[in-house]
């Protein structure tokens, strides 16, 4: 009797949690009625933020592999003094308030900022551009991927660099040949966690870059913005950012668990 | 002439030792687990540095601290057959075995001509499209060697080659590996902690303790020495070193 009531109390926990975070993405869907759907994509802004948003955010996840790899690779496989200091500057923007990232950006590459002013004399400004919500994204969806690559470099074991490198292959030629493509299911999973963090990053962006259509007006803030005029387009802004996001999860986990199986193999 | 005199400070105890091997011979390296064996082939291959002394060639450093010498893994041209055999996953037999000849800028013909005939040679050829991690443990030993030996090398370094195979396939490939390895004429050292492996394969044997040579000599000489030290304490002479 008691095992029954515990097994009951167990799925109404596991009931309510589904339902607690079901309901409202249930609710996206059911509050919106597809033809308004359709006509809120032919809206500007809808348009304008879908492309800034996709744009902003393959250019940001270039750049933080193109960063991010070294680094993570390097701290996968060197010791050297200040690497535990480094670990943990790399982690912050996970744990940072976004508004905190957005204003440390401003006081860094605003017009009154440590580089910023310097650039500003140049002629050059960073703040209120697109390439502002570039940056934004950078800070805060960088750590996701590093994390990611560290550990899928570390997984690799150093035997097989080794035996690499007796065969004749140079340091670079077994990072590219061996080293990365055992690595590459972590990598890619990696990539996809930093690709979603920038299409959702709202805070940075809004305090560093400001909230322009058409510049620096990224999907989130289009939301933000247009629910206070037209809920439609607000709601169609939402139901495309939940179709990624669920389009990520099902790449993750195919991802995730080929790269467990290569682990285990 | 492999000659081999290095010094390196280890966690738990200093590794020093002085090792001369002729061309053709194969030495047998045994001795207790972490006294320091693989890391002496990993010195010899580059991939550890001593802290001082050198290890040559026929006369040409390979590392000489004296001279600050240290010569790349990639340029030193030797086969590893890791314990672990370290065969890449993600490729086929065939693109293991013709890694090392990539690595050189073979043209492709050429690459082919050569891993034909080492897989042929291994009885390897009816899997050369097999992934390396779906075949046997006895395959997976055939191919670390083709490919250890497919770049010709001039120093051949094995670690404990037979310890993942099951007993009857050990006796097989005992004999294979010692066929192998007397037709090549470099200066070989195997690792091992099974003296069946001592008295199969090695021409000579030394018995490594707490990074020094404890005992140095013919194959014959260090089995006694283990047949009586298995009297005093009781274990299976066959595999003593553990």
């Amino acid at each position: 009797m008691r095992e029954i009531a515990l097994k009951a109390a167990i799925a109404l926990v596991i009931c309510l949690t589904m339902a607690f975070i079901a309901l409202p993405i249930a609710s996206l869907f059911l509050k919106n009625s597809p033809d308004a759907v359709l006509r809120s994509m032919n809206d500007p802004a809808v348009k304008d933020a879908l492309r800034l948003s996709l744009t902003t955010s393959t250019l940001t996840t270039l750049i933080v592999i193109l960063m991010g790899t070294p680094v993570a690779y390097v701290n996968a496989r060197f010791s050297y003094f200040g690497k535990e200091m480094e670990d943990s500057l790399i982690d912050l923007p996970v744990i940072m308030p976004p508004a905190v990232a957005g204003i440390a950006l401003l006081m860094a590459f605003g017009r009154m900022g440590i580089v910023g002013q310097h650039l500003n004399a140049l002629g050059f400004s960073i703040a209120f551009t697109t390439l502002a919500v570039i940056f934004a994204q950078v800070f805060v969806s960088s750590p996701f991927y590093i994390r990611q690559a560290r550990t899928s470099f570390e997984d690799v074991d150093l035997s097989f660099e080794n035996a690499a490198r007796t065969l004749g292959a140079s340091r670079i030629y077994a990072f590219f040949h061996v080293t990365l493509p055992m690595a590459m299911n972590g990598l890619i999973s990696g990539v996809i966690m930093a690709f979603a963090r920038s299409l959702g990053e709202f805070g940075a962006t809004i305090m560093f870059a400001g909230n322009f259509q058409g510049r620096t007006q990224t999907m989130p803030l289009a939301i933000y913005t247009t629910m206070q005029g037209d809920l439609d387009v607000a709601l169609c802004l939402a139901l495309i950012l939940v179709a990624i996001s669920f389009l990520i999860i099902a790449l993750v986990k195919n991802l995730t668990r080929r790269m467990y199986k290569n682990v285990r193999n | 002439m492999l000659e081999i005199d290095v010094k390196k400070k280890l966690r738990d105890f200093d590794l020093e030792l002085s090792i001369k091997i002729s061309r053709g011979e194969i030495l047998m390296l045994v001795g207790d687990n972490g006294c320091g064996k693989t890391t002496l082939l990993n010195m010899i291959a580059g991939l550890i540095e001593p802290d001082s002394g050198m290890i040559g060639l026929d006369g040409r450093p390979l590392f000489d601290s004296s001279i600050k010498i240290d010569i790349a893994p990639e340029r030193r041209r030797i086969g590893y057959v890791f314990q672990s055999y370290a065969l890449f996953p993600h490729m086929s037999v065939y693109e293991n075995v013709a890694f090392g000849l990539r690595t050189r800028n073979l043209s492709n013909r050429e690459i082919e001509l050569l891993v034909r005939d080492h897989l042929a040679d291994a009885g390897l050829w009816e899997i050369r499209n097999a992934r390396a991690m779906k075949i046997s443990g006895g395959q997976k030993q055939r191919v670390a060697l083709a490919r250890a030996l497919i770049i010709e090398p001039d120093i051949l370094l094995l670690d404990e080659p037979l310890s993942s195979l099951d007993i009857r396939k050990q006796a097989e490939m005992r004999r294979e590996l010692r066929e192998k390895l007397r037709s090549y004429a470099v200066p070989s050292i195997m690792v091992t902690h099974d003296l069946r492996d001592v008295a199969s394969i090695g021409d000579r044997a030394c018995l490594m303790e707490r990074g020094k040579i404890a005992l140095e000599g013919r194959v014959e000489d260090v089995m006694s020495w283990a047949s009586v030290h298995s009297e005093i304490e009781g274990e299976d002479s066959g595999s003593l070193m553990r």
